[in-house]
C-alpha cells in the first residue's frame, strides 16, 4: 500500500504553519529553493511590489525536493527552484503545474540557458531558466600553478595531495570524475558508476575535506585547501573583494553547466501571484539580482541582466566568455530514481572512506 | 470516598499532565517513528510495511555500520577525556578557589553555554586551521617545523566536543563535591591516609554518581550531535546523525533516517541502562 505518510505531512506543515504565524497580515507566497533566493535583497522588491510575503524554505538535491514536494499537500508550495535537467522528473510525477509561456519572453536570453528540451514536456512549458554556472575547478593562483588547473589530471597526479576539497553534491562532482574518466555525463549510468569508483575513492584519499558551499568558501579563503572540485564562479565570486587570487577555470576535459529553473508548484492556490513571482525573477532587474546573491552568485540566463550589472559585477560572472564556456559544458547528469540511489551509495561510501 | 482513595485521585491528577505531554511528544512521536521504520522507498515514494530491511541494512551495509562504530568510538574518547579533565577542575574550583573567586570560576565553566553552538564549532574551525592560532603558536615557538592538519580530521570533532562537554562534567561533579561533608577527608586522614590516598579512596568514589550523571549526559549530547562533526570534522567520515541527515536532506529516505533514529534511541536506552544498574537506579 502507498503510504503519503501523515507525520510527513504533519511535520512539514507545522514548520510551514510556524514559519508563516508573524505573516498573518500580508499575503503569502511559498517557495521551495536554493539559498541564493534567501536573499532579502532579491525578494524585498518583490514583496513590496506586490504587498506580499515570500516564504523560502531552502532544500539540496533534486530527490529531497521531489519527496518534500509528494509529502506535502496540495497549496503547500507554490513556486519551486528546480534543477532545469529535472523538469522533466517532477512533471512525469505530476508535481509541477504548466506556465503560459506566451508570458515569458526568452528572446534575450542565452541561447544556451533556455535548455528547452528539458524545461517543455509535450509542448508543454513547466519552467523558466534563471541561472546558470558551472561546476569545475576554483582554486587560489598564489598557491597553484594555474596551468595545472588546465586538466582535471592534476588533481589525481598526487602533487596537491591535502590541499583539495570536495564541493559536497554528489552530481556534479561525480559528473566530473566522470569526464576525467572520458565519460560524459549523459552517459553515467550504473555501470559506468562502477568505472569512476576507484578514481572517486583516489580523490577522496587525495582530498583535505568535502564540504557545503560555506564550508567550501572558508577552506578556501582561509587557505585551508587550495584547490575545490565542483566549485565554480558561485564560489570564489562572492570572495573576490577579499581575495581576488581565489579564481575557476573549465578544464580541458570540460566542466558540468548547472542551470536552475523556476516553476509553479502544481495544486497552488495563487497561480497568479507565483507567475508574477516568476516575471519578477526573470526580469533584468530580479535577473540582476538573483546573480548577485549573497549565497552565490551566477550567471543570469536574461542577457538583458546586463544593463542592470555593473561593469565590475560581469567581470567577475567572465560575462564576455560565455559564448566559449557554454560550448565546453556539459549538462549535469539525470539519473532515474535506481541510478539516483546507486549514486548516493557510492557518495556516501566515498565520506566514509 | 475515603481519604486514601481521594489522595490517589489528586496523585493521579497531578501527575496526568506530565504523562500526558510525555505521551503526546515523546511516546506517540517515537511509535510513528518505529512504525517509519519499517516502511521502505519505492522509487521516492514511501510503502508501509513490516519488515526489518532498513535495520538489516543498517548491520549489513559497510558504510551505515561504520557510522555506528565511529559514533561509538568518539563519544567514548569524549567521555573519558573530559571526565579527566573534568574532574580535577570541579575539585580544584571547589576546594582550592577561595571562595570569593569561585563564583567567577564557576561562571567561567558556564561562559561557553552562552555562545551558539554553531558559531563555537566555527570558531573552532578558524583556530585549528593550519593558519589559524594554535598551528602558528606550536610553530612560532619551534615545537613544530611546519603546521599539521588538525582541522577536517576526528580529531577536530573531539577537541571541539570536549571544550562543550568539560564544563558539563565539571558542573556535575561540582555539585556533587560541594555536597560532601569534609569530614570524610579529616576522618580519613586522622586514620592516616595521605592527601592522594583521601582523593582516590574516599573522594573520588563518593563522587562517582556525579561522574556517571555528567559521562551519561555527555554521551546522549554527543552521540546525537549532527553540528559538531560536520563542521569540525570536514566530512571525511561519517556520525550516525550525520548518516541520519543524509538520508532526510538528500535522499529524502525518511523510512532509512527513521530505523536509524531508533537505533540511535537503542544506542542511549542501552547507556542509560548500564548507568543506572551501576548506580543501582536510586543515586541517578
Amino acid at each position: 500500500m502507498a503510504l503519503t505518510h501523515s507525520c510527513s505531512r504533519l511535520a512539514i506543515a507545522a514548520g510551514l504553519a510556524a514559519s508563516l504565524t508573524s505573516a498573518a497580515q500580508a499575503e503569502d507566497l511559498n517557495a521551495l529553493i536554493w539559498c541564493d533566493h534567501a536573499d532579502p535583497e532579491l525578494l524585498e522588491p518583490f514583496e513590496k511590489a506586490h504587498d506580499v510575503r515570500v516564504n523560502v524554505k531552502e532544500y539540496e538535491g533534486t530527490a529531497a525536493g521531489l519527496t518534500l514536494l509528494e509529502q506535502s499537500r496540495p497549496g503547500d508550495w507554490d513556486v519551486m527552484v528546480i534543477d532545469a535537467v529535472d523538469v522533466g522528473r517532477a512533471v512525469e510525477r505530476g508535481l509541477l503545474a504548466p506556465l503560459p509561456a506566451d508570458q515569458l519572453n526568452t528572446s534575450s536570453y542565452f541561447p544556451e540557458a533556455v535548455l528547452a528540451d528539458h524545461t517543455t514536456v509535450d509542448g508543454t512549458t513547466y519552467a523558466v531558466t534563471e541561472k546558470f554556472g558551472y561546476n569545475t575547478i576554483a582554486y587560489n593562483k598564489a598557491k597553484v600553478d594555474p596551468a595545472d588547473m588546465q586538466s582535471l589530471d592534476a588533481l589525481w597526479s598526487g602533487k596537491y595531495d591535502g590541499r583539495i576539497a570536495i564541493y559536497d553534491y554528489y552530481l556534479p562532482v561525480l559528473g566530473l570524475v566522470g569526464l576525467e574518466a572520458g565519460i560524459k555525463t549523459a552517459d553515467l549510468d550504473a555501470a559506468a558508476l562502477e568505472t569512476i569508483r576507484e578514481p572517486l575513492m583516489k580523490l577522496g584519499a587525495a582530498s583535505k575535506q568535502v564540504s557545503d558551499v560555506v564550508g567550501s568558501q572558508t577552506a578556501l579563503a582561509t587557505g585551508e585547501v587550495d584547490v575545490l572540485i565542483g566549485g565554480g564562479e558561485w564560489l570564489t565570486a562572492v570572495l573576490n573583494a577579499e581575495n581576488p587570487d581565489l579564481d575557476w577555470t573549465i578544464p580541458e576535459e570540460g566542466g558540468l553547466l548547472w542551470a536552475q529553473s523556476l516553476a509553479i508548484v502544481e495544486g497552488t492556490e495563487k497561480p497568479e501571484l507565483a507567475l508574477e513571482f516568476i516575471k519578477y525573477i526573470t526580469s533584468p532587474e530580479g535577473q540582476a539580482r538573483l546573480a548577485t546573491s549573497s549565497c552565490y552568485w551566477g550567471m543570469p540566463a536574461n542577457k538583458a541582466a546586463g544593463d542592470v550589472l555593473t561593469d565590475e559585477q560581469k567581470a567577475i560572472l567572465r560575462w564576455d566568455d560565455q559564448p566559449d564556456y557554454l560550448a565546453r559544458a556539459q549538462l549535469y547528469p539525470v539519473p532515474d530514481a535506481d541510478t539516483d540511489a546507486a549514486m548516493q551509495d557510492l557518495w556516501t561510501d566515498m565520506l566514509q572512506n | 470516598m475515603s481519604i486514601e482513595r481521594q489522595e490517589k485521585r489528586q496523585g493521579a491528577a497531578l501527575v496526568a499532565p506530565a504523562l500526558l505531554w510525555t505521551l503526546a511528544f515523546f511516546a506517540l512521536p517515537f511509535a510513528a517513528m518505529v512504525m517509519m521504520s519499517l516502511a521502505h522507498l519505492e522509487g521516492r515514494e514511501i510503502v508501509q510495511g513490516h519488515d526489518l530491511g532498513n535495520y538489516l541494512r543498517i548491520f549489513t551495509d559497510p558504510s551505515l555500520r561504520r557510522g555506528i562504530f565511529v559514533s561509538l568510538e568518539i563519544t567514548a574518547v569524549v567521555t573519558v577525556i573530559s571526565v579527566l579533565l573534568a574532574w580535577p577542575l570541579a575539585w580544584i574550583i571547589a576546594t582550592r578557589v577561595p571562595a570569593r573567586w569561585r563564583r567567577m570560576a564557576l561562571l567561567l565553566a558556564v561562559l561557553p553555554f552562552w555562545t551558539s553552538y554553531v558559531v563555537r564549532s566555527y570558531s573552532w574551525a578558524l583556530v585549528l586551521g593550519e593558519k589559524g592560532v594554535v598551528m602558528n603558536a606550536l610553530v612560532g615557538l619551534g615545537l613544530l617545523a611546519e603546521p599539521v592538519q588538525i582541522m577536517a580530521t576526528r580529531s577536530a570533532t573531539i577537541i571541539g566536543f570536549v571544550h562543550f562537554f568539560v564544563m558539563l562534567l565539571t558542573l556535575t561533579i561540582y555539585s556533587n563535591l560541594i555536597q560532601l561533608s569534609p569530614n570524610y577527608a579529616r576522618a580519613a586522614e586522622d586514620l592516616g591516609a595521605s592527601k592522594w590516598q583521601v582523593i582516590r579512596l574516599v573522594i573520588l568514589p563518593l563522587t562517582l554518581p556525579g561522574v556517571m550523571t555528567g559521562a551519561f549526559l555527555t554521551f546522549v549530547l554527543c552521540i546525537g550531535d549532527y553540528i559538531t562533526p560536520q563542521i569540525l570534522g570536514g566530512n571525511n567520515e561519517l556520525t550516525l546523525p550525520q548518516l541520519i541527515m543524509l538520508q532526510l536532506g538528500r535522499r529524502g529516505d525518511f523510512p532509512m533516517a527513521s530505523a536509524l533514529s531508533v537505533v540511535l534511541m537503542a544506542m542511549v536506552t542501552l547507556a542509560y541502562a548500564a548507568c543506572a544498574r551501576w548506580l543501582k537506579m536510586d543515586r541517578v
